[in-house]
């Protein structure tokens, strides 16, 4: 590390004398910490012995991906910053699927690792691995700190790096030494970033000149993304839509950004869109993104994506314009931010011509299920989504839940749905639940899963029993990996190769893990079942069997065109 | 096409290995990159020589900047530059082929660091395709041992270099 040629002014006092854990634990109520996430071990023994007396909530995990999973459904669900700690080697390895998966999404995430002591570094020491390099591609930013004074000044960065910008996690690894050596003077706190200097407000001449597109066309459609949500700017994306008449698609990573009872409402595009939001995309003369990425889930073949339209791209992170999508008129910067200034400028106008065609394709294609003697999964979500009054925070896994949660629960507001987009990382549900409900006591959390998805991190349940935290899960037990198992289906002539596996009693498994359990097998008991899980107060999982062989419809098959999709068997 | 991207980064540990693994992880090709200290003790300059497309080139240089290491990116596409590549060259060289090597050397303004007594070393600097010349030319005599720096670049004069987002919100 480099010192600082930066003044001092923020020079601390009162540290020196103390060790760098206790620092560290300073830093950490400076931040505001509230909870930490993690798994204690040698390299952390110093940092631990400073938290023996905390008043950070201390959430001890089963494995360090479900620490890192719960900082981030704690993240996503507040806007704060989650915190997981974990030790040097195989704790810090165990984190990695977790910090992949807030990269991906942009999610403000801090983690700690500890490492070995600084002299024996390099040495293939007992519990060693380079974890910085192991991280880096993963993390937005991430740093090996060597010497207790720079532990406080790590720590300043590390949290205002994760938080501004495009968020992201940020992984801060300590040698041991750095924690239990005692600071001989008082460390300089100054953050020295001036390579870092996220752009937050939008160019004045660039709004105008996307107000003014918006303004000449005829048939526009905003596509917003999880980008939205993070800079939260729900309201005034509603603002603008309304006053435009403008049509909302919003991604898996924006669900909840736009109420999807508004007429404007279009719900989910892409791979498993409704019908209305990929017509209207590829139909549309003006597209306007919002915090979202192009992301190939979305866009099918790039080549006739929204061809007929001059695309808007406002987006804080310049490496996302014209990726993979050129965009006629980007404005980089805060979302937030621009679309506030871009609302005096939009015009108020009818645009009968283009819902009416809108509400047509909604009234031709609406999203749909048959109900037959066993429960169809998308029942399961309905129901939840009717019985919680479309109010609860909602986690899933990764595959055919997850898209059918995406496609039927109603979303209504932010920070409701909490899924793993861009990974797509199965086993993120239970824990991100647990995470979601320490920021949000009181409220309902429920972790839509797979048994698949869920059979990864379902160790955690003994985490939500331990801590009685009552969140509620409830399994779409299909035993397969359906989505895959679908895939097999429609392209691979039925092979289901290594895609069925056994199921055991979900419901007997909660019990032993101090859980409620509950079984349901037949569609007239689901609505039972649901509010005897919604009424018990802890942890419950509801195992519901569902009809094995249901596929996701629509569905855009890999490199087609999104207007090219299959509407399922029944239509 | 090639685009020469110069980065001003912080001397912090890992900052090397953090855009190599980022030009490796996005599939981007690179002639060469340089990394050298400035006269500003805190800070470094690497030169990366990158090929491809405008939409590669832009692509690199706003993954370059998104680095929190990285303290400035510019790319020399619209701005006028002296680049400079050193080789050091130990050709064959035994005594009655030696005058033909000199006078190759001397006529490439090379100079020549050591001498032993069937090779001689020589150190020539230039742009690329002089470097490439001399070697084609030395090349029958026998090169026994080649190093080069890769490119590294310098604006001419005073120009002020194009903000891209400027540019790109203009």
């Amino acid at each position: 590390m480099s010192k600082s040629t930066k003044t001092t002014s923020k020079q601390a006092k009162g540290y020196a004398g103390m060790t760098g854990a206790d620092l560290f634990h300073k830093m950490l109520l400076a931040e505001g910490v509230e909870v930490l996430f993690g798994v204690p071990g040698g390299a952390l023994l110093p940092i631990f012995d400073s938290l023996y007396e905390t008043p950070i909530k201390f959430v001890l995990t089963r494995h360090e991906q479900g620490a890192a999973h719960m900082a981030d459904g704690y993240a996503r669900s507040t806007g704060k910053v989650g915190v997981c700690i974990a030790t040097s080697g195989p704790g810090a390895t165990n984190l990695v699927t977790g910090l992949a998966t807030a990269y991906m999404d942009s999610v403000p995430m801090v983690a700690i690792t500890g490492q070995v002591t600084s002299a024996l570094i390099g040495n293939d020491a007992f519990q060693e691995a380079d974890t910085t390099g192991i991280t880096r591609p993963v993390t937005k930013h991430n740093m090996l700190i060597k010497r207790a004074e720079d532990i406080g000044r790590a720590v300043r960065e590390a949290f205002y790096i994760a938080r501004t910008g495009r968020p992201g996690p940020v992984l801060i690894d300590i040698a041991k030494d750095a924690t239990s050596n005692i600071l001989s003077e008082e460390p300089d706190l100054e953050t020295n970033l001036p390579g870092y200097k996220p752009m937050l407000t939008g160019h004045i001449r660039q709004v105008k000149a996307a107000a003014e597109a918006i303004n000449a066309s005829k048939q526009p459609v905003l596509y917003v993304g999880g980008g939205v949500i993070i800079s939260e700017a729900s309201d005034i994306l509603n603002k603008v839509a309304h006053r435009g008449n403008i049509p909302v698609t919003t991604t898996l990573m924006a669900l909840g950004a736009f109420d999807e009872s508004d007429p404007l409402a279009l719900q989910m595009l892409g791979m498993h869109g409704t019908a209305a939001a990929n017509y209207a995309i590829q139909e549309c003369d003006c597209l306007i993104a919002v915090g979202a990425r192009f992301d190939d889930r979305v866009t099918g073949k790039v080549e006739t994506f929204a061809s007929h339209a001059k695309i808007i791209h406002i987006d804080i992170d310049p490496t996302s314009i014209s990726k993979n999508v050129k965009a006629d008129i980007p404005v980089v910067g805060d979302a937030k931010d621009i679309l506030e200034k871009m609302l005096p400028m939009i015009k108020s106008k009818g645009r009968k011509d283009w819902l009416g065609q809108i509400a047509k394709w909604k009234k031709a294609y609406p999203l749909h299920y048959d109900t037959g003697p066993k429960i169809k999964p998308q029942q399961v979500i309905e129901s939840v989504g009717r019985l919680t009054d479309h109010d609860a925070i909602i986690t899933t896994g990764v595959g055919q839940h997850q898209m059918w949660a995406a496609q039927f629960y109603g979303w209504r507001k932010p920070r409701q749905f909490l899924t793993s987009g861009g990974l797509g990382t199965m086993g993120f549900g239970l824990p991100a639940a647990i995470g979601a409900q320490f920021g949000n006591p009181g409220k309902t959390v429920i972790d839509i899963d797979g048994d698949g998805s869920f059979s990864m991190t379902m160790g955690e349940l003994v985490t939500a029993v331990h801590y009685n935290q009552p969140v509620k899960v409830v399994v779409l037990d299909n035993c397969y990996l359906g989505m895959v198992r679908q895939w097999q289906e429609m392209f691979y002539e039925r092979r289901y190769s290594a895609t069925e596996h056994p199921c055991p009693d979900l419901s007997l498994i909660a019990e032993a893990f101090g859980a409620k359990g509950i079984r349901a097998t037949d569609p007239g008991d689901l609505d039972d079942a649901i509010n005897e899980m919604l009424k018990h107060d802890g942890p419950v999982v509801l195992a519901a069997s569902v009809e094995p062989e249901e596929n996701v419809f629509p569905m855009v098959a890999a490199g087609k065109s999104l207007h090219e999709m299959d509407m399922g068997r029944l239509v | 096409m090639k685009h020469v991207i110069t980065a001003l980064v912080q001397n912090t540990s890992g900052v090397l290995a953090h855009v190599a693994g980022m030009i490796a992880a996005r599939g981007f090709n690179i002639d060469s990159l340089v990394v050298g200290r400035t006269e500003d003790p805190e800070l470094s300059r690497m030169t990366v020589v990158v090929v491809g497309n405008e939409h590669v080139l832009e692509q690199i240089r706003k993954q370059l900047e998104k680095i929190i290491t990285i303290v400035r990116v510019r790319d020399f596409k619209e701005i006028d530059y002296v680049e400079r590549d050193l080789m050091l060259v130990r050709v064959s060289a035994p005594p009655e082929k030696r005058a033909e090597v000199v006078e190759l050397v001397n006529l490439f303004r090379g100079r020549i660091v050591d001498v032993a007594r069937q090779s001689l070393t020589v150190e020539l600097s230039g742009p690329e395709a002089k470097l490439e010349a001399f070697v084609d030319m030395v090349k029958p005599y026998g090169i026994r041992e080649l190093a080069r720096t890769g490119i590294i670049a310098v604006q001419r004069g005073e120009q002020r270099a194009k903000e891209r987002n400027e540019k790109e919100n203009s």
